[in-house]
C-alpha cells in the first residue's frame, strides 16, 4: 500500500451566516447575498483543490465542544436537520453526510496510543454541530467526500492555551500518522474564525453589508498579523503566538483547530495561500490553504 | 389579571445522567429522587409556569426566548453520548415567551422570541423539563444566557419576567439548570469513581449550600464573579443565573432556602435546591450592588441610536420628573416641557431640569448638549474616566461628531436646520488635548454653516463627556 498524504490543509471557518447568503436548498432561509468577500473566498479555494484527486476530508470543528477528551464520529452515515441556536433564523439546513469510519478510527487508535482520551461516536440521534455542516458545505458543496469530524475538545477552558497547544500537537501528530499509514490522500480543515469578538445585535436584514465590519482596530491588527504570518510561510510564529492571540483577539482559536492543523502539516514552512477575509458579526474570518501537494519531499 | 408571584425556586444540574442512568451511581441516583421530589413539591404549590434560565443554552444577540408552543426532537449530549438519547415534546407558553420578550425590550434589553421546528433545545433545559415536568401539565418557557451581558442586563431580563409573571397573575418556579464547580474530569472514569473534582471545589460547593441553605441567595448573586473565578471553568455563561434567581426573587437575603441534594455528575458541582420565597425570619442584609431597573449598556452597536427608544420612553413616568438612574454619573431626567419648549426623543436625556431646547420669538436657545446618545446613553468615543474617575482613552473627534449630531436633531425638531445656527459655545475638559481634533471636526461641520463660536476650556462636566456645546438659533420665517 502507497503511503497516504495530506494533499492539502485549510483553514475554513464556519459562519452560518456564509451558507445563508449563498441560499442553497438545503438551507431553509433566504438571503439577498452578503458576506461575498468571503463566499468568493470558498470559491477561490475550491478552484484551488478542484485539480486534486484525495479520498476523504478530516475536519476539527470547534462548535463540537467536549470537555472529556477528543471525540471522532463513528458512524457512516448522518441525516438530519441542523439548527443553529444561536442564528436560527439564518441557519436551518438539512444534512445528508458520509463518514469514513475506517479513517477515523485510525486516528482515534493512534491518538489513544498517543495518551489523548478519545472515544467513538456511535449513538444514531447524534445531530452534527452546525460548524461541521458550514465547513463541510462551503468546503464541498456536492458532500461527494467523506468526512472525518472531530470534536474541539475545550482543554483552553480547562487549563490555558498552552495545555491545549500541547494536546493539540499531538492529536495532530497522531493524525498524520495516522493518514500516512491509511494510504489515503485527505485533507485537512479546521473550522474556525480568527478574531471572535461578536456584535450584540443584528440587523434587521442581517445580509445588510453596510453594517458590517471587524468589531475593533485591535481585532483587525491581530488577525492581519496571523495572516501575515500564514502568507510568509512561518507557522511556527503563529504557534508561538497563539496564547496571546487568543487571549487578545478572543480567538476562536481556542477550540484548538489551528493548533491542530498546523501540527498536522508539521507545521510548515512554505507560504500559505490566502483566499479571503473578511468579517462576520464582527468576528474575522479567513480562507486560507496550505499547498501540501506542491511542497512534498521526493521519497526517491 | 394581576397580582402573579414567583411561588418557588430551584436550582437543578444540567448533565444528561439523572434522566438515563440514574442507577449507575447512588450520587446520581439521589440527585434524581431529588428532582423527582422537586418535581412533586411543583405540582403540589398548584405552580401554572416553569421558566427556565439555561447556561446550556448561550446566545450572541441578546437573549433568545423558546416560543414554539410543543418542539419536539431527540436530544443527544455531545460529551455523553454514549448513555443514551432523550426525546423530547415539551408544553411551552408562547403567549408568555413573546410577552417576556416584548417586556424586555420596554426595559432596554435586545431579546427575540425562536419559534423553528428542530431547533436544538439544550441538555439543561431538557434535563429540567423532563424531570420537573414529567407529564407536561405546567406549561414551560426557556430563556437563554447570553454570554456578553452583565449583572446589570441579567437584572432587567428578571425584572421584565416578572412584569409579565404580574400583569399574567402567573403561580411562577423560576428554574436555573446549572452545575456549581462545573470543572469535570478530562479523562474517561467508571460511574463508581465519580466525586466532586477537586476538594477546592467541595469546599466553595460547601459554601455556596450553605448560604442557599440559609435562604441567602442575593449574597451569592454578589459573590457569584468569586465564584466563577475560583470554581468554573472558564466558558461563556460565568455564574450569572444566580443574578437572574436573585432578581427574580427580589434580591433578598431572608428567602428559605433547602438543600435536597448535592452530588457529583464526572466530577461537576451537581444540587437539587429548593427557594421558598417565604421569609427564613433571620431578617434581611444589605442591599449593596447597584439596582437597575432599565438597561442603558452599549449593546446597540451597529446603530448608535436606539430603535426602540420610543418604546422605552413609553414605559417612564410623566415629563420633568426623576425617571432612571444612568449606568454612571448623575440621575436622567425627562425634559421640563414649560412654554416654547422644544424636545426630542432622539436627544440623549438632561441630567437635571431643563428642556432640550426653547424658542423666543424668532430665537432658539439650545441647552448645553453632549455627545451621549439617546436611549443607550453611551458616549461614542469612549466616556473619559471610568467609574472610580480613572482617566480612560477617549476619541474627541468621535464625541464632537456626537455632538453635532445630537445639535442637528434637536434643532430640527424644533423646525429649523444646521443653516440656521447662528452661535456656537463650546466647553472642553482638556483644551490642550483635544482642540485640534474638535476644530478639525468643526471645520467640516458647523465651521461650514458659520455660526461665531467661542471656545473655553472647564474643569469637569456633569457626565464623562469632553466636549459640549451651547448653540442659538435663527429660526426661519
Amino acid at each position: 500500500m502507497a503511503k497516504g498524504k495530506i494533499v492539502a490543509g485549510c483553514l475554513a471557518p464556519h459562519p452560518p451566516h456564509l451558507v445563508y447568503a449563498e441560499n442553497p436548498p438545503q438551507n431553509e432561509p433566504v438571503a439577498e447575498g452578503g458576506w461575498e468577500q468571503l463566499r468568493w473566498g470558498y470559491e477561490r479555494l475550491r478552484a484551488s483543490l478542484a485539480h486534486l484527486e484525495y479520498d476523504a476530508i478530516v475536519l476539527l470543528s470547534p462548535h463540537w465542544q467536549t470537555y472529556v477528551g477528543t471525540h471522532f464520529l463513528g458512524l457512516d452515515h448522518f441525516k438530519g436537520l441542523s439548527v443553529d441556536p444561536i442564528f436560527p433564523n439564518l441557519f436551518r439546513y438539512h444534512y445528508d453526510m458520509n463518514v469514513d469510519v475506517g479513517l477515523a478510527t485510525a486516528i482515534h487508535d493512534e491518538a489513544e496510543a498517543a495518551g489523548l482520551p478519545v472515544k467513538m461516536m456511535e449513538n444514531p440521534d447524534f445531530r452534527v454541530d452546525y460548524g461541521t455542516i458550514t465547513t463541510g458545505h462551503l468546503f464541498n458543496p456536492d458532500w461527494d467526500k467523506p468526512l472525518v469530524v472531530i470534536s474541539s475538545n475545550r482543554s483552553t477552558a480547562y487549563y490555558s492555551v498552552e495545555v491545549m497547544q500541547e494536546i493539540m500537537i499531538e492529536l495532530g501528530k497522531a493524525t498524520r500518522k495516522a493518514i500516512e499509514a491509511s494510504g489515503k490522500r485527505v485533507v485537512v480543515l479546521a473550522s474556525n474564525s480568527l478574531s471572535h469578538r461578536h456584535f450584540t445585535t443584528e440587523s434587521d436584514v442581517p445580509e445588510d453589508m453596510s453594517k458590517e465590519h471587524i468589531t475593533s482596530h485591535a481585532m483587525h491588527l491581530w488577525d492581519m498579523r496571523m495572516i501575515e504570518y500564514m502568507r510568509s510561510g512561518q507557522a511556527q510564529r503563529i504557534l508561538d503566538e497563539m496564547p496571546e492571540f487568543t487571549e487578545q483577539a478572543i480567538a476562536e482559536s481556542d477550540g484548538g483547530g489551528l493548533s491542530w492543523l498546523l501540527s498536522t502539516l508539521d507545521v510548515p514552512k512554505y507560504p500559505a495561500i490566502l483566499h479571503g477575509y473578511g468579517t462576520i458579526i464582527g468576528t474575522g474570518n479567513a480562507v486560507v490553504e496550505w499547498p501540501c501537494h506542491a511542497h512534498e519531499v521526493s521519497e526517491a | 389579571m394581576s397580582g402573579g408571584e414567583v411561588v418557588a425556586s430551584f436550582v437543578v444540574p444540567v448533565h444528561p445522567h439523572t434522566v438515563l442512568t440514574p442507577d449507575r451511581n447512588a450520587g446520581w441516583r439521589r440527585l434524581r429522587d431529588a428532582f423527582d421530589e422537586a418535581a412533586q413539591t411543583i405540582r403540589e404549590l398548584e405552580a401554572d409556569l416553569i421558566i427556565i434560565y439555561s447556561t446550556t443554552w448561550p446566545s450572541i444577540i441578546g437573549h433568545q426566548i423558546q416560543a414554539d408552543p410543543n418542539p419536539e426532537w431527540v436530544m443527544v449530549d455531545h460529551d455523553f453520548h454514549d448513555l443514551g438519547s432523550i426525546p423530547y415534546s415539551f408544553n411551552i407558553d408562547a403567549e408568555f415567551a413573546h410577552a417576556w420578550d416584548e417586556a424586555n425590550q420596554k426595559r432596554g434589553l435586545q431579546s427575540r422570541c425562536v419559534n423553528y421546528k428542530g431547533f436544538p433545545i439544550d441538555v439543561g433545559s431538557v434535563v429540567a423539563l423532563t424531570l420537573l415536568n414529567p407529564d407536561n401539565r405546567i406549561p414551560a418557557v426557556i430563556v437563554s444566557s447570553n454570554m456578553y451581558a452583565n449583572r446589570s442586563e441579567t437584572t432587567v431580563l428578571a425584572k421584565s419576567c416578572l412584569d409579565v409573571v404580574e400583569a399574567q397573575g402567573r403561580r411562577a418556579v423560576a428554574v436555573t439548570a446549572m452545575s456549581l464547580s462545573n470543572r469535570m474530569f478530562t479523562d474517561f472514569i467508571a460511574p463508581e469513581d465519580d466525586k466532586i473534582h477537586s476538594l477546592k471545589d467541595d469546599e466553595w460547593n460547601q459554601k455556596i449550600l450553605e448560604f442557599l441553605g440559609q435562604g441567602r441567595l442575593e449574597d451569592v448573586g454578589q459573590l457569584s464573579r468569586t465564584i466563577h473565578q475560583q470554581i468554573r471553568v472558564q466558558k461563556v455563561v460565568a455564574f450569572k443565573p444566580m443574578w437572574w434567581l436573585s432578581a427574580m426573587n427580589g434580591n433578598r437575603n431572608d428567602l428559605t432556602g433547602r438543600i435536597m441534594a448535592y452530588e457529583a455528575i464526572h466530577g461537576a458541582g451537581c444540587a437539587v435546591v429548593h427557594i421558598d420565597p417565604a421569609s427564613s425570619g433571620v431578617g434581611d442584609k444589605e442591599y449593596d450592588e447597584d439596582d437597575v431597573e432599565y438597561y442603558h449598556g452599549e449593546r446597540d452597536v451597529l446603530d448608535a441610536v436606539d430603535d426602540n427608544a420610543d418604546e422605552t420612553e413609553a414605559t417612564t413616568p410623566l415629563l420633568g420628573v426623576e425617571t432612571t438612574a444612568a449606568e454612571s454619573g448623575p440621575t436622567l431626567w425627562e425634559p421640563t416641557d414649560a412654554e416654547g419648549s422644544v424636545n426630542t426623543a432622539a436627544a440623549p436625556k438632561p441630567v437635571g431640569a431643563y428642556p432640550h431646547a426653547r424658542r423666543v420669538g424668532n430665537m432658539l436657545f439650545l441647552s448645553g448638549v453632549g455627545p451621549r446618545q439617546p436611549g443607550t446613553n453611551a458616549i461614542p468615543g469612549g466616556p473619559i474616566h471610568d467609574g472610580d474617575g480613572e482617566p480612560l482613552p477617549y476619541d474627541i473627534k468621535a464625541q464632537t461628531h456626537a455632538v453635532v449630531n445630537n445639535v442637528k436633531r434637536i434643532v430640527e425638531e424644533a423646525g429649523a436646520t444646521m443653516e440656521n445656527v447662528v452661535d456656537v459655545t463650546t466647553f472642553l475638559v482638556d483644551m490642550k488635548r483635544d482642540f485640534q481634533g474638535y476644530n478639525e471636526v468643526w471645520a467640516e461641520t458647523l465651521g461650514k454653516v458659520g455660526p461665531t463660536r467661542t471656545t473655553l476650556a472647564i474643569d469637569a462636566l456633569p457626565t464623562p463627556i469632553a466636549v459640549e456645546m451651547k448653540v442659538i438659533v435663527h429660526m426661519p420665517e
